[in-house]
């Protein structure tokens, strides 16, 4: 048989497919690929669109949309430093309250847990995910704000020396806000911190305990310093959520468009202005602009923090996972967060 | 054994002994802190939620008097059910789709990477930005009739939806093992049923699981839907009108002076939970079932 069947393009396919019943192969391929680079052209429609309607404020108000101190809806003036420093305010206090408990959290349930309770103890972290914002908006109106002020007041008074902290106290301020905001970060950044711990090798562990270190001491000396590029980054996602979170901030933050004087001072967020001005700025072209502008900025903002967080995050879990193992986990998460 | 390892093992100093344990503890008061939002917000939504229900609640619609009985959210959560339904009917096969694509065909290559990176930037995009786009192409552009319309909210959710059951699927696809594939292929079998016949069947439970995150995540979102569906107080099947939503319902009473209205907030909200909490818990039983993920 030294005359076998004429070859083929690609050499194979002997049994000679008619070119009809390899068509929904094609078509499949075809139209996979078209519909992942579909995704591609309407998100970069999206961005254009956004820019498109943002350009009659920004161009107005240039740089000062951004850094001027003057948000007056009835003078039509819109230079956006109160919502910015909002925004950036409220994301700080979110950090700090919020990455130490996560973090600590992850190490309790990773390193010092027992084995049984793990379980349900990270379900009933991830379940903090799962809650709706506009729930975490409700029980910050009528529970934390009500509740909290007397206890503000008298932080406010006691530690009135430290810079940011005296003053007077109004019902909504940044603190609540920021306190919302950490408990709505929490989970994401507990997530992430547990994946990266666990991938620190177990012979790290066992050297820090064999060379005689207690168990914090382990965890500060061995564990720690792996898992810190991907905590670094798990941080860094809580800030792009916090920083993007609207319904349950426009609720608690007392939509003042102005940079208040201390934590327990009335704001605004670039978030919040855009949800709750957004009705009676239909009517006001360049009103309506600038929220869009806005949104651009907020946008903007949550995408330069985002690539970052990927970036520690892929450093992080590179040196166990090898490639492209990122970012799957974080989404795949059970009860992914509600904003 | 142990006469011998303590004789030679010297003894922890009390000083290290001491930091050992507070930091443990605090560690265990940090994971107790941690759970306590949870354990309040649960209590204060069945405090103060389960009193507001009642037959009416969930049989009549909002009726926005500003006197009187304010109605139950029976067009609410009839409206969250069909704009999350149709939500669900665009991003779960689009998502799946994408997800097939970087799993069978685009695989390392650097468009399927870059795919890959957008989709991961999709997952940080904030809600409101989302609603802000839809509201942009197809508010203002006017498609498909005037203004808000149902639809809308439902490919605004649809959006952010999408790289939630992309990337959870395109894990779950990768653990379908490669030589179940190229059995499949070395019997003959064209690359669009092993497709269809071998990888999407073995993936099942995983892609349910992940379509119900999604489905949960999109369900509780407020802002998207303020820009596109926009509200209503009756019920209607018509997703191409202004329609009601849970989270829409939630957020207007809270606005609200009336305390008759937010106690209807607590009610509205303690079911919108507890329909998440369902979906959560219905996805972690299915990935449980699963012999797979």
């Amino acid at each position: 048989m030294e005359a076998s069947a004429p070859p083929v393009a690609g050499g194979r396919s002997t049994l000679g497919r008619s070119p009809l019943s390899r068509l929904p192969d094609q078509i499949l391929q075809v139209g996979l690929t078209v519909l992942a680079a579909g995704i591609l052209v309407l998100l970069a429609y999206f961005f254009i669109r956004l820019i498109g309607e943002s350009t009659d404020a920004l161009s107005k108000f240039g740089l000062s949309f951004v850094f001027g101190n003057d948000w007056d809806v009835s003078r039509l003036t819109f230079h956006g430093a109160p919502l910015v420093f909002g925004t950036i305010v409220t994301s700080v206090i979110a950090l700090i309250i919020g990455v130490p408990i996560a973090v600590a959290t992850a190490l309790f349930l990773t390193e010092l847990c027992p084995r049984r309770a793990r379980g349900p103890l990270s379900m009933l972290v991830d379940l903090l995910a799962a809650v709706p914002s506009v729930v975490y908006g409700l029980w910050g109106v009528f529970v934390l704000i009500p509740r909290l002020l007397p206890a503000e007041k008298w932080v406010a008074s006691t530690f009135s020396f430290i810079p940011f902290i005296g003053g007077p106290v109004s019902g909504p301020n940044y603190f609540i806000a920021g306190l919302i905001l950490a408990i709505m970060i929490l989970p994401i950044v507990s997530a992430i911190s547990r994946e990266v711990i666990a991938t620190v090798p177990p012979e790290h562990k066992e050297a820090a305990l064999a060379l005689g270190a207690t168990r914090w001491e382990m965890i500060r000396m061995s564990v720690l310093p792996y898992a810190r590029p991907g905590i670094t980054g798990g941080a860094m996602l809580g800030l792009g959520r916090a920083i993007g979170e609207t319904i349950a901030v426009v609720l608690v933050i007392g939509d003042a468009p102005v940079i208040g004087h201390s934590i327990f001072s009335q704001g605004y967020s670039l978030a919040a202005v855009i949800a709750n001005e957004f009705g009676e700025a239909a009517a006001t072209p360049i009103h309506s602009s600038a929220l869009f502008a806005a949104g651009l900025v907020l946008f903007v903002l949550t995408l330069i923090v985002n690539i970052f967080a990927r970036w520690f995050v892929a450093r992080g879990l590179r040196n166990q996972r090898g490639t492209g193992g990122t970012g799957v986990s974080v989404a795949a998460k059970p009860a992914g967060d509600a904003t | 054994m142990s006469e011998i390892s303590q004789a030679a093992i010297p003894p922890i100093s009390g000083r290290r002994r001491r930091t050992d344990n507070t930091m443990r503890g605090l560690l265990l008061v940090a994971t107790l802190v941690a759970l306590v939002p949870l354990v309040l917000i649960i209590y204060y939504l069945l405090y103060k939620g389960l009193s507001s229900w009642s037959s009416s609640f969930f049989t009549t619609d909002p009726n926005g008097e500003f006197f009187g009985n304010p109605g139950g959210v029976r067009s609410a959560i009839l409206g969250t059910l069909e704009i999350v339904a149709l939500a669900t009917l665009i991003s779960v096969p689009i998502g799946i789709g994408v997800a097939l694509y970087l799993t069978e065909y685009g695989k390392q290559s650097w468009f399927a990477n870059l795919v890959r990176y957008f989709i991961d930037v999709m997952t940080g995009v904030p809600s409101i930005v989302f609603g802000l786009f839809i509201y942009i192409v197809l508010v203002l552009g006017k498609v498909g009739g005037t203004g808000f319309a149902g639809w809308k909210g439902s490919v605004a959710l649809a959006l952010l939806m999408l790289p939630i059951v992309t990337r959870s699927s395109e894990v779950v696809l990768l653990l379908v093992p490669g030589s179940l594939r190229e059995a499949a292929l070395a019997l003959g079998a064209p690359r669009w049923r092993v497709v269809t016949r071998i990888v999407l069947p073995t993936a099942r439970t995983g892609l349910v699981t992940g379509s119900l995150l999604a489905i949960a995540r999109g369900m509780g979102e407020t802002a998207p839907l303020l820009f596109t569906t926009a509200g209503a107080f009756a019920v209607t099947a018509n997703l191409n009108q202004q329609m009601n939503a849970l989270p829409l319902q939630i957020y207007n009473d809270i606005l609200s002076p009336r305390a008759v209205v937010v106690s209807r907030a607590w009610g509205a909200a303690l079911t919108l939970v507890a329909l998440v909490l369902i979906l959560n818990l219905v996805a972690r039983a299915v990935s449980r079932r699963s012999s797979m993920a």
